[in-house]
């Protein structure tokens, strides 16, 4: 019997081992567990995502373009093509409770956001009590937490909501009682005052992409690594890069998820240089595994192509040192400090964008040496907006250089 | 060695299968890639088989090998002459952890899948308490040596991996072997014929964790820091040692086969990469390896019974 005993024993613990292994954490957002159902997968582009809405994906390119409103050299501050909303019915007179629900901290991107926010509320003598809970990646937990935000006697929330259809109720109950303020990810009502978010992953996909399709010979085979799928803030990044691909002369010879781990990464990248021989182009949804990537064509002995990757320390470092030709959108961390500056606008009665869009830049080889910070962490990012806030760069885990 | 027979067989037919799809497999240099990347899984399969063989499981491996990487990352912060004492200081992490493991299944008595499983969420909370989901610091280029480069063509991870290899089998054909595979079989009549029964099973979850920091030191060579370095490898040990014909519950199988497990598994994945099949079919595979081997164990075709000579003691 002892055998028998030691099989069920086993299977029961990888259950349970499998059940409390963390899901890898997306870009800027905590994933949600998605069943992986891939198409597209060994050549091409694959169907189109579910998630891709063609008039948002214009509405966010044609926005690269334009002009933003506000202070220079503050882009946290400036907005795009702003529609403002009245917040006369809002005012009061200070000190101010502001009180913030928060997805999660499970990944690098929150981390600094958190830290840039926590500094911003410091700067403000008029907020004499900040309450953050973290809801830990958990839509349930965020739920309870927006309720119990209301009893605290706030006079704005802030949420940055876990997923976007689950939390809405719990957003929409809360508009009633107290001025709301979305940021990151969106809901869907627009009872909050102001949602704000950078101009979006259909921005970040395409500005990826499009690099490639200059910088690869037409014919070019390029490798798209992806974080996982049937996450909305990812799959509008692959959707919008899909459709430039599709409209270009390049050979998309892969699709691959690598669950934001770097070794994956590393055997993904290696896999494909030895079945295709040569990769001309490698397209990231996210910079967490590029210096991975990189690394695979360097162990290899081979040239490493045109790259893109995200706004990391230990990209730009890469990016420098091996004089790589790549590019990195972004989904700035700035976007913590906004929030902040929104309530503060909002309980004053000033007016502020119904949806504020931050402007995204993307480093070129042009801009690296500004963003380039050799003193901080490796998984630090460099658009921040953070490097005139008290506490840089000791308390986002930097030297003083 | 004969026992390894089988899974040798299968390991050829799939290394065939991926030359077959990619012939770049047949010249030394794509081999040896193949190798390099087998190593850390390997090397956990041998630790995890010391472990099985004695009739336990080691379930915390895959976040012993997460905390290692971060350990190493926030100690060594790209200091070159940090990495030789943070890697001493890796090894007897992985030491003291299968201590513990061990000591608590043999003297209290508390079963190995919840010893381990506990091990694995008590190190997987401080790893992201410690580090809060993002790991600081960096390795030096000379840590990193261990998993990216290597003696002329030959990777280090590989030499290292044989060097493993062959203690693995010494320690196996040594009098500690022996008695870790009769603890396994029969743990009182092992006791009662005079086998330290504990400190054979302490030494193995030991072996395990040592496995699991030389694993770690591979790994986090080979892609850098990540927290999610080690997700799912005690999963994938199992099933390689599994796949090499080990028996769950102890007393049967070689160390060689499980370690030809692993390579196995390392190719089937290769093989399911190749042509095209998305990496999350991994854990699918590795489910039902795991079912079927063990069913497969279970059940005796008639054939089975025919005795065979020297069958007393079917492990020895």
């Amino acid at each position: 019997m002892p055998r028998r005993k030691a099989t069920v024993a086993v299977f029961a613990a990888l259950a349970l081992a499998g059940c409390t292994t963390d899901k890898p954490p997306a870009a800027q957002s905590s994933a949600p567990a998605a069943s992986t159902d891939q198409t597209g997968q060994g050549s091409g582009t694959g169907t189109q995502s579910k998630f891709f809405v063609q008039a948002d994906f214009d509405a966010q390119l044609a926005m690269r373009s334009q002009t933003p409103q506000g202070p220079d050299g503050k882009p946290w501050e400036q907005a795009i093509t702003p529609q403002m909303t009245d917040t006369k019915t809002f005012k009061k007179d200070g000190p101010y409770h502001l009180c913030f629900s928060n997805a999660a901290v499970n990944n690098p991107w929150r981390q600094v956001g958190w830290k840039t926010m926590q500094a911003e509320v410091g700067l403000h003598k008029e907020i004499t009590e900040f309450t953050a809970l973290d809801a830990e990646g958990k839509d349930d937990k965020q739920i309870s937490d927006i309720a119990e935000l209301q009893a605290k006697g706030c006079d704005a929330l802030i949420v940055s909501p876990n997923t976007t259809a689950t939390l809405t109720p719990a957003v929409k109950g809360a508009c009633g009682k107290v001025p709301v303020i979305v940021f990151d990810r969106g809901v869907e009502t627009d009872c909050p005052v102001t949602f704000i978010k950078p101009i979006g992953g259909y921005l970040y996909g395409a500005d990826a992409a499009d690099f490639l399709v200059e910088k690869v010979p037409d014919g070019g085979k390029v490798l798209a690594l992806r974080i996982s799928p049937g996450v909305d803030v990812l799959e509008t990044r692959w959707s919008a890069a899909k459709t430039v691909f599709d409209k270009s002369r390049l050979q998309v010879v892969g699709v691959e998820f690598t669950d934001g781990d770097a070794a994956k990464t590393k055997s993904i990248v290696n896999d494909y240089i030895q079945r295709y021989g040569k990769i001309d182009g490698v397209w990231m949804d996210s910079g967490g595994t590029a210096v991975a990537a990189v690394e695979a064509f360097e162990d290899a002995g081979l040239p490493v192509p045109p790259v893109t990757g995200e706004d990391q320390q230990d990209f730009l470092q890469k990016w420098k040192d091996a004089k790589l030709t790549a590019i990195a959108p972004t989904y700035p961390t700035y976007q913590w400090r906004t929030p902040i500056i929104a309530a503060l606008k909002i309980l004053k009665g000033e007016e502020v964008p119904k949806v504020w869009n931050l402007p995204q830049p993307k480093i070129t080889e042009e801009t690296l040496p500004t963003y380039l910070q050799p003193n901080m962490p490796p998984l630090h990012y460099a658009l921040c907006g953070c490097e005139d806030l008290p506490g840089f760069p000791e308390n986002w885990g930097g030297k003083k250089s | 060695m004969k026992r390894a027979l089988p899974i040798l067989a299968v390991l050829v037919v799939l290394l065939a299968a991926i030359a077959f799809v990619n012939p770049f497999f047949l010249e030394p240099a794509g081999f040896l890639a193949f190798a390099k990347r087998a190593a850390p899984l390997v090397i956990l399969a041998a630790g995890q088989y010391f472990v099985i063989v004695s009739g336990e499981f080691d379930l915390s491996v895959g976040s012993l090998v997460t905390a290692e990487v971060v350990i190493a990352a926030r100690l060594i912060d790209g200091e070159e002459p940090a990495t030789w004492p943070v890697i001493a200081l890796l090894i007897v992490i992985g030491l003291l952890v299968g201590l513990v493991n061990g000591v608590v299944t043999t003297k209290l008595r508390v079963p190995s899948f919840i010893v381990t499983l506990g091990m694995l969420l008590v190190l997987s909370g401080a790893v992201f308490l410690w580090s809060g989901g993002a790991p600081r610091g960096a390795l030096s280029e000379g840590f990193r040596a261990f998993g990216r480069g290597g003696l002329g063509p030959v990777p280090w991870s590989v030499l290292i991996l044989l060097a493993v290899g062959a203690a693995a089998i010494w320690l196996m054909r040594a009098d500690f072997g022996k008695t870790l595979m009769v603890a396994g079989d029969n743990e009182r009549a092992a006791a009662l014929s005079g086998v330290r029964v504990h400190r054979v099973k302490i030494f193995a979850f030991m072996l395990s964790g040592l496995a699991a920091a030389v694993t770690a030191i591979l790994l986090g060579g080979f892609a850098g820091v990540s927290a999610q370095v080690g997700q799912g490898l005690e999963f994938s040990a199992i099933t390689a040692v599994v796949l090499g014909g080990v028996v769950l519950g102890g007393g049967r199988g070689s160390v060689l086969a499980a370690m030809a497990g692993a390579f196995t598994l390392e190719a089937l994945f290769t093989l399911l990469n190749l042509y095209g099949i998305s990496g999350a079919l991994e854990f699918t595979v590795q489910g039902v390896i795991i079912i079927v081997a063990v069913a497969a164990g279970a059940v005796r075709l008639p054939w089975k019974f025919t005795p065979r000579k020297g069958d007393a003691h079917a492990a020895s």
